[in-house]
Order: structure tokens, then sequence, then C-alpha cells
């Protein structure tokens, strides 16, 4: 049957006056995107700037959660771990890992949900991605 | 304006050292700097350009240019784009001949990984807390191999590109080495060895990755009416292209590099195809690094990276694109971790007919170097240089 990888505790990251505000949220269990208040236009990670527009004010929105496996590897590291691109719903390709898997299973283009996984400072979180829960046919895959 | 035929290449050394133990990062520095001038038949009292990059210890260009003994620039670049940067330190250099800032130009790159026992490829890196993708990176364990290796991926999955097609990458690389005294890896591997090796960074394995080696090497660049005066052979630039590739917003896309663009300026200003190259050095982190910039250079469609590489294609002697007869950064060296002006050393080899005899490309008169910067993962510099010899 499938082989999970162990848990791995990430590093704290290191927020900026510009992104405390994605780590609070994260804290409470929110991924942050940046959003053009003038143009609509999404970005990630998440800057005071927009990246694309001279024009509008960047708000920080709460993203779906859902995505896509952009693409993955398993690292073979004294403690395995699955770095990823995921596709964000709405649109945003995102650095993260995929945990709670088996990397063995995974596939590019596969389903994925946001979870949030301890860090070694342990009040923050960080965001990654875990295989969403497929339907009834999952049994005859 | 363009740099074409402004400026030539003159001198080329590269350090035979691959593990320096007991040599200091400027030593290196400072060693190849005399072994690039000797082999110019210039001293440094000619030296009014100096261009360095981010493995010189110090501020900038400030500590080497002290510790080398420097006295007479009225020109210093420390542009810093990673292993590309001594590619496109050539074409700065070139830009400031055309314009008179110097005369003599000299680039060096050192460094000691090796020695130092860095996990080059395999420990992500803290980085400096300011640089505001490093917050965004480092908690996921983003290290060069996993990066590459994403990049590997999604070209597997976008195109059918194989394991083994990626392994004729190292295959040929090995092909040459073995005729290279100084190379690290001289034994001839085959595919099954490559995709046998122990996986790195999945779908990458060991022997997809580059060596880690300290050593360096050094250029200088000069105008052709001195280059003319000098008893080497004359190897002139004829075009230049730089660009830096990132995450665009996350609007990222993994299946092309900045090569794209550097290459498609190089040879716009250089006014040649890619069918017309005899010799190509091609930067050689990963073997996926060749490849993605073999198709984005033109030598190959989008996609057509992984048939293109099979079968010893790029294996001097018997394949339609000879690359890397130095062994390259998969089989000879990576001083200081960046491959780019081992990769413009090796090219001035071929056009002046002094490669190894059973790697050199008979009538070699242009040649091109392609180097990247930083990581295909994330972000990137890319600089290519067309060489021709006079």
């Amino acid at each position: 049957m499938s082989e999970k990888l162990a848990p791995r505790t990430p590093p704290a990251p290191t927020p900026d006056p510009s992104t405390r505000a994605f780590w609070e949220a994260a804290r409470e269990g929110r991924l942050l995107i940046g959003r053009n208040t003038k143009t609509g236009k999404v970005h990630y990670p998440p800057r005071p700037v927009c990246p694309f527009d001279d024009e509008g004010e960047v708000e920080f929105v709460a993203a779906s959660g859902r995505g896509t496996i952009y693409s993955y590897s398993h690292m073979h590291a004294k403690t395995p771990y699955v770095i990823a691109y995921v596709e964000l719903a709405e649109g945003p390709r995102m650095m993260t890992n995929i945990v709670d898997c088996d990397p063995a299973a995974l596939r590019v283009g596969l389903p994925v949900r946001l979870v949030f996984v301890p860090s070694e400072d342990p009040a923050q979180p960080i965001p990654m991605f875990t295989p969403a829960e497929e339907k009834s046919d999952h049994a005859h895959a | 304006m363009s740099i074409r035929g402004k400026a030539c290449i003159v001198g080329a050394y590269e350090h035979p050292a691959r593990k320096a133990e007991n040599k200091s990062t400027a030593q290196l520095h400072a060693e190849v700097a005399l072994g690039a001038l000797r082999d110019a038949g210039l001293s440094r009292a000619d030296v009014d350009g100096y261009f360095c990059a981010g493995d010189a210890p110090g501020m900038g260009p400030l500590s080497m240019v002290d510790y080398i003994g420097l006295d007479r620039l009225r020109h210093v670049d420390s542009t810093d784009v990673g292993g590309s940067s001594y590619l496109l330190h050539v074409a700065h250099a070139a830009e400031a001949i055309a314009l008179g800032k110097c005369n003599v130009a000299l680039i060096t790159l050192a460094g000691r990984p090796r020695s130092e026992g860095m996990a080059t490829g395999t420990a992500p890196r803290a980085g400096n807390p300011a640089q505001p993708d490093v917050q965004f990176e480092y908690p996921y364990g983003a290290a060069v191999a996993n990066m590459y290796a994403l990049c590997a991926r999604r070209h597997m999955h976008e195109f059918g590109t194989t394991s083994e097609q990626l392994a004729w990458i190292k295959v040929a690389a090995s092909h040459h080495a073995q005729h290279n005294e100084h190379a690290m890896l001289r034994k001839l591997v085959t595919v099954e060895e490559v995709v046998n090796s122990p996986m790195v960074a999945d779908p990458l394995h060991r022997l997809d990755c580059c060596v880690i080696s300290d050593g360096g090497g050094a250029l200088v660049v000069t105008r052709p009416e001195i280059a003319r005066t000098l008893k080497r052979p004359v190897v002139s630039v004829r075009g230049a292209g730089e660009a830096v590739k990132h995450q665009m917003g996350g609007q990222l896309d993994l299946t092309y590099t900045g090569a794209r663009f550097s290459g498609a300026r190089a040879f716009e200003e250089a006014g040649v195809t890619p069918a017309d190259i005899k010799y190509a050095s091609i930067y050689d982190s990963f073997t996926i690094t060749v490849l993605l910039q073999l198709e984005d250079l033109g030598f190959c469609e989008k996609g057509q990276g992984g048939r293109f590489v099979a079968d010893g294609n790029l294996i001097s002697g018997t394949g339609k694109l000879p690359f890397n007869t130095d062994g390259g950064g998969l089989c000879n060296n990576h001083p200081a971790n960046r491959g780019g002006i081992t990769k413009v050393i090796e090219a001035v080899r071929q056009l002046r007919g002094e490669a190894h005899p059973a790697v050199q490309v008979p009538n070699c008169d242009l040649a091109l170097a392609h180097g990247t910067g930083g990581s295909l993962g994330t972000r990137h510099g890319s600089a290519t240089l067309v060489l021709e010899r006079e």
C-alpha cells in the first residue's frame, strides 16, 4: 500500500513589515494573495507594489485553498520531503510542500487542498498542500 | 550601436586545481588573472578594466583590485547574475571597449566550495531575509537540485521527455571528459549508469548533477587593434545577449528559460543562426539545464530537446552539435558553483584550435557560449555570446 512521508518541521519564516499580514493570516488558517484593486489581477507571493500594473493599490485577499500540482520533486534528503509548485484556483503558481502524501502517488495536475503545518516556531504555521480527497472512483484507481 | 567586431578575447586561463585546500579564494583569483594575462602576452600594467562577480571576496571589485594589484583601472563592473555573470562580463567589457572606457579588460572567477565541504545542490540556504523571496521559499526546503527537478518534471509532463534522454547529456559530457586530464569525472558512463545512480531530487539522479569543485578561470578582452598585435589567434565577439527571467508574480512557466531572449538577441547582433554554430558551450549545472537551453537557443524546437540530445548527438566527432568538449560542469569542473567562465574558455580553445585533438571540432570558426545563473526553478540570469575566429 501507500507509504506516506514522515512529517518534517520546516524552518520558520522571517516576516518583514510588508509581509506581517500574510504570516498573521497563516496563524488564522488563511492563505493571502495580492490583488490589484483597479485591474483585479492577482499575484503571489503578495507584495504591496503590484508586479504587473503601475496603477491601482494592492489588497491582500484570501485564496480558496484549492489548487492542482504544476510540478513536484521528491527530495531524497535525510528527512525526505516533496517540494512543488501548486497552481492555485485563482491562477498564481506557488512554491510549497505537498505533505501527508505518498510521493509515488503524486502526479502533475493532481488536485490538492490547503493545510497549515507548524514550523520550528510553533506559533507560526506554514501554508502547504495535501492531495484532495478524490471521489468514489478512488478505490478503482 | 552594436558590439559586433568591437572586442576580442585574447587571454583565457582555467585553473588546473579541482581541490584547493591550501589556497585562498583571493589567491585563486590572482593566479587565474596572471594565467590569462600570460596567455594573452600582456601584463597587469596593461589592464585598465576589471570585472568580477559575487564569488570575489570583498565589496564588489574593491578587495580583488587591491589584492591582485591593479593600479591603472578606469572601468570596473561587478554585476552578479550568478554563473552567467562572466559571459555577461565579456559583453559588458565589449561595450566598455567600444565606448573607449577601457582597452584591456580582465575578468576573474574563483572559489573553493569543495574544500569548504559545501552541499551545493542539496542544502537549502537561508540567505538574506531582506531578499523578498526567501521567506516564501526557504521554509519549503528549496535547494538547487530540487528547483531544477521541478523544471525536469514539468518538461517530462508536457513533452514526454525521459530520464534516459536526459542521461544522454551526461554520457556525451563523459565522452569528452575522458580526454581531459584535469576533469573530476573521466570515466565513460552509460545511460543505464546515469538512470541507475541514486535519486537526489526526483526525477534528477546524482549523475544528472554537475560536480562540486574548487578552482577558477579568467579572460582578457581587448580591442581588435591591440588583439592583432598579440601572438594569439584572434577570437572576436560577434554578438551578445542577456536576460533575466523570474516567477512573474506567480505566472511562472518552467518550460523555458531566459535563453529564449538572450539567445535571440545574440544571434540577431551576430547576424547568424543556430545552424551556423560549429561548437556550443552550454551551461550544465544539471542535464535538464542543457536540454532547456538548447531548445530556447533554437538548436531544436521547444519540446524536442529530449530527441535532440539522444543517441550521442552532442558528442564531438559523431553528433551534430558538439558541446562542452572539456567535459563541462557535468564532468570537468564547476568552480565556485559557477560554470560561466569555463564555458567561454572552452569555446575560445575550440576557436583557436587548441581543444584536445580527440574533441577538437574541425574548422571551428563560429561558436556559441551560453550561461545561466541563479535558478531555472525561480529566477535566473541568462547570457549568450556568439564568438568568431578571425
